[in-house]
Order: structure tokens, then sequence, then C-alpha cells
């Protein structure tokens, strides 16, 4: 454990330190770049230690706030969450260095910094809190660091907009948190973890824990902040916020349910339902996009949503006695967690990549990367088929735990099994259908064929400290891709610690199974490396030439001629048009000589658009109607103060 | 695994050709004409692996790489089906899972592959290729769930030959919508009418041909190959389906006959009707999903 504490101030002095070195671009980056490199392998010691099976002692240690206690402990469950958090916040911090960089003359590099470091210590601290009242700071801490990771580039308006949205949204969700804690704590007696019991009401504390973590994690419709705020934060920072950040929602919601004791069947309906909804509207939207980093962020309530049909369905298989159902369903999303940060946080150190050479997120401003920046386009492509779900990567190994969960479920005699099991199989092969559409375009678009401007033209390929990070996930996805094994011994002791009674041995058989998929890929690559090989034998004495992509004899062909990003996803956003509301601008050529055409489409959020926009307007009218209160002397705000107390006293007296 | 159980997965790599050369056979047979010779398309790969090749500058390693790995995945797909009642080579439960897998991966490799090019008519073609391949993905899977709920096996190799006569009169309109949904998934995956015509001259209105426009000599040969044993695949689950199981040479031949008979229905539907508007494609394959979900519905546990 002191490993552990030692960790957390390594990373806040790091953080300090860079914020006093603001002076100095150069030593900035190092410094806090440092905290964060030492404090991740600190703490991912530990982490690994206790998944290697080691029993740590808690921390208990006396707070002076009410209620409060400073009580730590790393059990499997938080040791397998600070896996990703510090794995993919090492990375991340080596490749902010590079990031950062051009950043340096311009704006000072201290709080950039301070606020990843301070982020990455309240993550850790938000997984290992034994406390409801260190949780929420712990918590606080988090959602505050990352808001100013948010909105470091606040000269742009659109930065502040997100910044805002995330800030109101992400307190929203706390206040519910604060209701859920303060009856669990009331049913407790106490506002330790280990007290709370479920109390009479169960059903009402599912829901609180649902909607404010469900806040964090971007569950449909909850999820309106997530397409503003990450794209906005700098690439290093976005990488951590979707491939970690909102996963302590997730570890939030499984903790909370390891309380409330065995769960009914409606809630496995309700999570499988909220995957659902999140997994295909979270894909449809993404696909829609034009700007890279916000397609990102779309796909982020996708997984974000897979994740959520595994809990569902390990939650049937807990109500209905059903072992293995419950092991394989609660293993593929705990799975899905850790490999969606790693191709997660790939994809937007990629995507951040090309914005650092590029200068743009419009992917149809793009194209032609791959020649320029090779080693971006090799990472950003691992990254793409691990997160379609394609073998032989991680990714194909947690849909298919969850997949096969839902093949179980859906086979079973139990309708209450049956019907959800279903559900999920329709969505999660809908979900990975588009999704192939969606990451064939982001990639297509903006790494092959020509460069669509001068910018994509006269792009470089970024430096090792960003491109050693992007290598590492990419092998990290391989490697789980080719063996399942090790990572399903990583899972194994965190399934345990929700999941109570006997073990049914579900890993060795789940196991064997992925094994033998794992070795169909591994057969796949040899023979794609045979068939190069056959390849090249073939051409090697025969004619190979070279000349231009066939254009139907078309004398003048140019890069814009090339199927752009809204062209590409043009069938599916007409076949969900009812869903997407993508809207049009078209201006059509006429007459013999026409002079100009033009088509523009834009997909805005419609829960923004329909539900939050009026919502919060009425709430400003609202406001605006007690104006009247707010006359801006300060004697009149310390008459109010007066009164109120002796409002309070009347009341506690009467 | 067995020396036996490899025999599906050879059988398929040998003759998969044939299937396409079934299927022209049956077409000129109703339109009166001769047609080519049954195997031509093995005369076409041996052609095209002798020739050298000629590469858009455009491109890049993912054009040449696609052909090579997309051959790859359809071989190691071919090694999950079974053949009648003969279990493939590699089988375990959940395969059916790997297969699409399998089949998604080698459809992505060959949509970067026509986005390399950077032609307009290869990004509408892998448009309409992850689009409409989006929709036959449920379709297939909820198809096969329906035939994993009839059996109880996850595992193909053993959840398709479990599918007898008995279960045919127990739940026969069941395994008939999945059939059919099986069908429409066949001819979708397959760029065959009534979703695409792999015979088109017109760039506009093509899907798959559009793809693989730019691809040639061996590049070519390794895509017509992987695309035959794509056909032979999808074949084989749907064959495996409607096969009476038994003796395992028996059932073999019988399934081998089926698959041969498969490739006659396609080429009597491709004669029979025109393809559809590209409009209705989505409608047809949004059905054929619809026709797996009552089938799953039916089948009583």
């Amino acid at each position: 454990m002191s490993l552990f504490l030692a960790a957390l101030a390594v990373l806040l002095l790091g953080g300090l330190g860079a914020l006093a070195a603001s002076r100095s671009p150069r030593a900035a980056n190092l410094l806090g770049a440092l905290g964060a490199v030492l404090g991740c392998a600190f703490g991912g010691t530990v982490a690994l230690r206790v998944l290697a099976g080691e029993d740590l002692p808690a921390l208990r240690a006396p707070w002076r706030v009410p209620y409060a206690s400073f009580h730590l402990e790393v059990d499997a469950l938080s040791a397998f969450f600070l896996l990703p958090i510090f794995g993919l916040s090492a990375l991340a911090a080596v490749y902010a260095t590079g990031y950062l960089r051009p950043f340096g003359g311009r704006r000072s590099l201290g709080p950039p910094w301070f606020f990843t470091n301070l982020l990455v210590a309240g993550m850790a601290l938000v997984v290992v809190a034994r406390n409801a009242i260190l949780f929420l700071v712990a918590w606080e801490v988090m959602s505050l660091a990352a808001f100013f990771l948010v909105a470091w580039e606040d000269e742009r308006e659109e930065v502040r907009e997100a910044g805002w949205t995330y800030l109101v949204a992400t307190h929203l969700g706390t206040a519910f948190l604060l209701a859920l804690f303060v009856l669990l704590g009331r049913e407790g007696g106490s506002f330790e973890f280990e007290a709370f019991r479920a109390g009479a009401q169960p059903g009402a504390l599912f829901l609180l824990a649902l909607v404010g973590f469900g806040t964090k994690a971007g569950f449909v419709p909850l999820h309106v902040w997530l397409p503003e705020a990450h794209p906005a934060a700098p690439s290093h920072a976005s990488a951590l916020l979707s491939g970690v950040m909102i996963k302590t929602g997730l570890y939030g919601l499984v903790r909370t349910v390891t309380f409330l004791g065995t769960p009914p069947a409606w809630w496995g309906w309700v999570l499988v339902g909220v995957g659902a909804t999140s997994g295909i509207l979270g894909v449809l939207f993404a696909i829609a996009q034009h700007d890279l980093k916000r397609l990102l962020a779309y796909h982020s309530v996708e997984n974000v949503g897979i994740i959520a049909l595994g809990l569902g369905l390990g939650s049937l298989g807990w109500t209905y006695g059903a072992p293995w159902l419950a092991a394989f369903g609660l293993a593929g999303a705990l799975l899905h967690v850790l490999n969606h940060a790693l191709f997660k946080g790939l994809l937007f150190l990629g995507a951040g990549s090309v914005l650092h050479a590029t200068e743009t997120r419009e992917i149809d401003r793009l194209g032609g990367l791959g020649k320029r920046m090779p080693a971006t386009g090799v990472a950003f492509l691992v990254g793409a088929a691990a997160i379609t779900g394609l073998p032989p990567l991680n990714g194909f190994v947690s849909e298919f735990l969850i997949f096969l969960g839902a093949l179980r479920g859906g086979t079973s005699s139990v309708a209450g099994v049956a019907v959800p099991g279903l559900a999920a199989i329709g969505s999660l092969a809908l979900i990975g259908g588009l999704a192939a559409a969606c990451f064939a375009k982001a990639f297509g678009v903006v790494f092959l064929g020509e460069p669509r401007s001068g910018e994509a033209a006269r792009a470089r390929e970024s430096g090792p400290a960003m491109v050693v990070p992007m290598a590492l996930l990419a092998a990290a996805c391989a490697a789980i891709g080719l063996f399942p094994g090790l990572a399903l011994r990583i899972v194994e002791p965190a399934v345990r610690e929700v999941l109570p009674g006997p073990d049914a041995g579900w890993r060795p058989a789940a196991a064997a199974i992925l094994d033998r998929a794992a070795l169909a890929g591994g057969g796949f690559l040899v023979l794609a490396a045979a068939l190069a090989l056959l390849r090249r034998a073939l051409l090697r004495r025969r004619p190979v030439g070279e000349t231009v992509t066939w254009d139907c004899g078309y004398v003048r062909p140019s890069a814009r001629m090339q199927y752009s990003s809204s062209s590409f996803a043009q069938p599916l956003t007409e076949l969900f048009g009812i869903l997407l509301r993508t809207r049009k601008r078209i201006v059509a050529p006429r007459g013999p000589f026409p002079a100009g055409a033009s088509v523009a489409t834009e997909t805005p959020d419609p829960f923004r658009e329909r539900l939050y926009g009026p919502a919060f307007a009425a709430i400003a009218r609202g406001a605006a109607a007690l104006r009247w209160i707010q006359i801006g002397r300060v004697h009149v705000y310390v008459l109010y103060v007066a009164l109120s107390l002796l409002v309070l006293l009347a009341w506690k007296l009467g | 695994m067995t020396v036996e159980s490899f025999l599906p997965s050879v059988l398929a790599l040998v003759a998969a050709p044939l299937l396409p050369g079934v299927v022209n056979r049956t077409k000129a047979f109703f339109a009166g004409r001769r047609g080519p010779p049954l195997l031509q398309a093995y005369s076409d790969l041996w052609k095209l692996l002798r020739k050298g090749a000629v590469y858009s500058r455009t491109t890049s390693w993912v054009f040449r790489a696609g052909p090579v790995a997309g051959l790859a995945a359809a071989i190691v797909a071919v090694a999950l089906v079974p053949l009648g009642p003969v279990p493939g080579a590699l089988s375990f439960q959940g395969d059916l899972l790997l297969l699409a897998g399998l089949l998604a991966l080698q459809r992505f490799l060959a949509v970067i592959a026509a986005l390399d090019t950077g032609s307009a008519f290869g990004g509408m073609g892998a448009s309409r290729e992850v689009a409409f391949s989006a929709l036959t993905e449920p379709a297939l899977l909820l198809g096969l769930a329906a035939v994993a709920r009839e059996t109880g096996s996850l595992s193909l190799s053993e959840m398709l030959p479990a599918v007898s006569l008995a279960s045919w009169a127990l739940h026969g309109p069941a395994l008939a919508l999945v059939a059919a949904a099986l069908l429409v998934v066949f001819l979708a995956e397959n760029s065959r009418i009534p979703v695409d015509d792999p015979n088109t001259h017109l760039e506009l209105t093509m899907i798959h041909e559009v793809m693989v426009l730019e691809h040639g000599g061996p590049d070519l040969a390794f895509i017509l190959y992987g695309a035959s044993l794509k056909l032979w695949t999808l074949g084989a689950l749907l064959v495996g389906l409607l096969a009476p199981g038994g003796d395992p040479v028996a059932g073999g031949i019988v399934a081998f006959a089926g698959m041969v008979g498969l490739a006659g229905i396609t080429g009597a539907i491709e004669s029979a009707m025109a393809r559809l508007r590209l409009l209705d494609v989505p409608r047809l394959l949004t059905g054929a999903g619809v026709l797996s979900v009552l089938g799953l519905l039916l089948v009583r546990r």
C-alpha cells in the first residue's frame, strides 16, 4: 500500500514540478512526464501484484472531515481497473512530451501537465477508495482535472462551450451519486463501503447508480457531453478521457451492484436495453461525423454500450443461477474495459498524430496520409481493426466472450434470459457491421487515396516520442488477440471478486475455446505470410507497371473526386435517417454552364438538440424570472445571508 | 483433429472454383447458350497467376496486402464449416462467431484496398458493400442462433449435422424461415442477383466488382479464388441445414451434390429475376433479419 501512496505522491510531485517550471516548456515536459511515468510504474506494479494473487492489507487512517476516513483497499476488481489507468497514462505521458512541444512557444505547458497527473491520481484514488466521502472527493478531483484539460485551449469558442457542457453534465451525475451514497449510508449507518447494504429499496439505489455513473460512462441519452468534451481536450488527454476516465463510471456501477446483493432480473434487462441503445446509436452517430476525434468519441459511447450488454448478461446469469452466463458476460465486459482502453487510446493518439501533422481534424481535408505517416497509419489500422472486433486482435476476444454469453442466453429455455440474449445477439451483430463501416471510412478516407488538401499533402511523420507509445499499444492489441488465455488470467480474479459462490471452472473452459480461436488467428497470419511470399515469387519475373487509377477516361482527375467521408457514409445515414436527422445543404448545378454546386451535411446530436437544448432553455427562462433578487450591492447580499440564518434558526427551534 | 477431419476443407479448397462454373452454365442453359466450360474458373485462375500486374501510383502497401490477407481469411473460414455430416477441420463452441469475424475481415480488407485506389468507383463500391453487409450480419448470426437453439450446440460442426429429418418434422416452419434468411445472406454476401450483378458492365451499378476493378494478375486471382471459397463457405451452411445427416461417406456425397445443386439454384435465380434497385436492397436484407428472428422465436425448447 505504501507503494501505491508513493505512486500518488510522485504523480502529484511531477504535476506540481511542471507547474512550478511553467516558464520553460522543456522543463515542464520533463518533470510532468517523469512524474507520470514513475508514478504509473509504481502503481502498475501494485495492480499486477494484486492480480497475481498477493493480498494487500487495507489502509485506514482517520480524517477530520465528518463521516470520512482515509480508507483505501486494492482488491482484484480495483487492481483490474488500475491496470489500464496506469498503463495507458504512462504511454500517454510519453506521447504528450512530443504532442505538447509545438504548443510550447504559445502557451505554458505547466497546467496541462499538472492536470494530466492530477487526473491520473484522481482516477486511481476513485477505484481504491473505500469510504463514500473519500470516493466523492476523488471523483470530483478527477472530474475537475478533466474539465481543465478539456478547456485548455480556451481561446476557441467551441472549446469553452464543450468545457461548460462537460461541467454541467458531470455535476448533474454527481448529484445522483450524492443521493445514492446518502441512502446507502443511512441503511448501513456508516459511510464505509463495507457497511453498505441494500436495504428496502435496492431498485431505487440501482437506478440512482445507473444514472449517476452512467453519466460518466456515457450511456445514451446521458452521453451528450462526451462527443463535445473529448475532442476538445489535447489528444493525449482525449485518450485518457475516452480510454480510462469513462470506465470509472463502469467501475462505480459494478462496485455498487456488489453492495446490493443478487440483482433482480429487471436490472439485467435494463442494462441490456441501455447497452443495445448506446451501442447502436453510438456507432450510427459516429458514422455520420466528419471530425475524426468526434467520430472516435461517439465510438466510446458504442463501446460502453457493448460493455453494458456484457454486464447485463452477467447480471441475468447471476439472477437465474446460470454461472457460465454470469461469468462470460462479466468477464467479457471487464476484458472489453481493458481492450477499449488499449485500442481507443491508440486511436486517439493516432488522431492526435494526424492533428499534429496537418492541424486539422476534418476528415474531408485529409487523405493519403498512409504514405506520408507510415507508422501512424499502421498503428491506426491495427486500432481500427481491433475496435471493429476483427480476429485476430483483442476486440474480437472480448466481444467473443460477450457474444458467447448472449448465444448461451439466447438458446436458454428461460424466457427472461432468452429474450435479452436474442436482443444482445442482434444488436452486437448490427454494431459489428456498422463499426466496420465506420472504421473503413475513418481509416480509408484519412490514410488512403490522395491528399485532399495542402496540409495533408505536406504532412510528416511524428517523432519517436509519439510513435513508440502507439506501437506499444498496437502490440498489446495483437498480444491479447493472439494469447487470450493470458488476458483471462488477469480478468479471473476480478470476476471472482464480483460474483459470489463457487466459480464453475469457467476460465479453463473459456480459455480452451479462445485458444482455438487464437489458433485460427495464428493460422491466418501464417497463411497470409505464405501467400505474400507466393505473390512475390509469382511477380518476380513478370512485368509490373505503374499508372494512374482508372477514371473512365476522364482527362483531369483531381483528389476532390474521391469518395469523401459524407459520401461514404451516405447509404447508411440515409437508411437510418429517421434516427440521425442529418441536415443537408445542397446547391444543385443549374443551367447549361453551371457556375458552382455544393453539398454539405451535418449531423448534430438529436438528444442535445431536442431534449437537453429545450430543457435547459426552459430552466434559463425560469431562472431569469428571479433576476430581480440580484441587485448587485454587497449589503443586500449580507441581508439575505442574515435572513436565511434567522429562518433556519427559527425552523430549528420551532 | 484427424486426417479425415481435413477432408471437407481440402475438398472445398479444390472444388470451390467449380461452383461459379455451375452457376454460369445454368445461366447459359436458361439463356439458350452453350456457355463457358464448367472448369472455366480454374483456367482463369491459372491464367491470372502467370500474369504481371499494373498498379496505380496512388496505391500503397494496403492495396497489395488486401488480396493476400483476404484470401488467407477465406481459407481459415473454410476450415470451420462442415460438409453435411462431416465436421470441419477446426471446431469449438462459438466457432460461428469466428466464421462471421473472418468473413468480416475478408470484407474489411477488400474495402480498404478499394479505398486505397483513390477512385470514386472504389469508394462507391466500398460504401455500398459496408452498408449492405452491416444488415446481413444480424441476419446470419440470428439465423445461426436459431439453429443453435434447435440443436443445443454452439459449434457449426455439431449443430448443422444435428439438424435431422426429425427436427424438420418438429420445427419445419422455423427451419424453413431460417433457410430462407440464410439463402438471402448467401446471395447478398456473394454479390449475386438480386443484390448485385456479377456480370454488369456499368461501374455505377456495381458493388463488389467495382471494388476489385483495379486489381490484376495474381492479386485478382487471389480475390477470385477467395470469392469462390466464400461462396462455398456460406453455401455449406445452407446445405448443412437442408441435407439430412447420416453416414459420413454417403452424407458427404449428398452434401457435395447439394453444393452443386445450390450453385444451380443460384444460376436459376439469376436467370429468373432482375437485380433490385439499390434502394430496395436494404429492405430485402432487413427482411432476411426479420425471418431469422421469427425462426428463432418459433423454435421452442
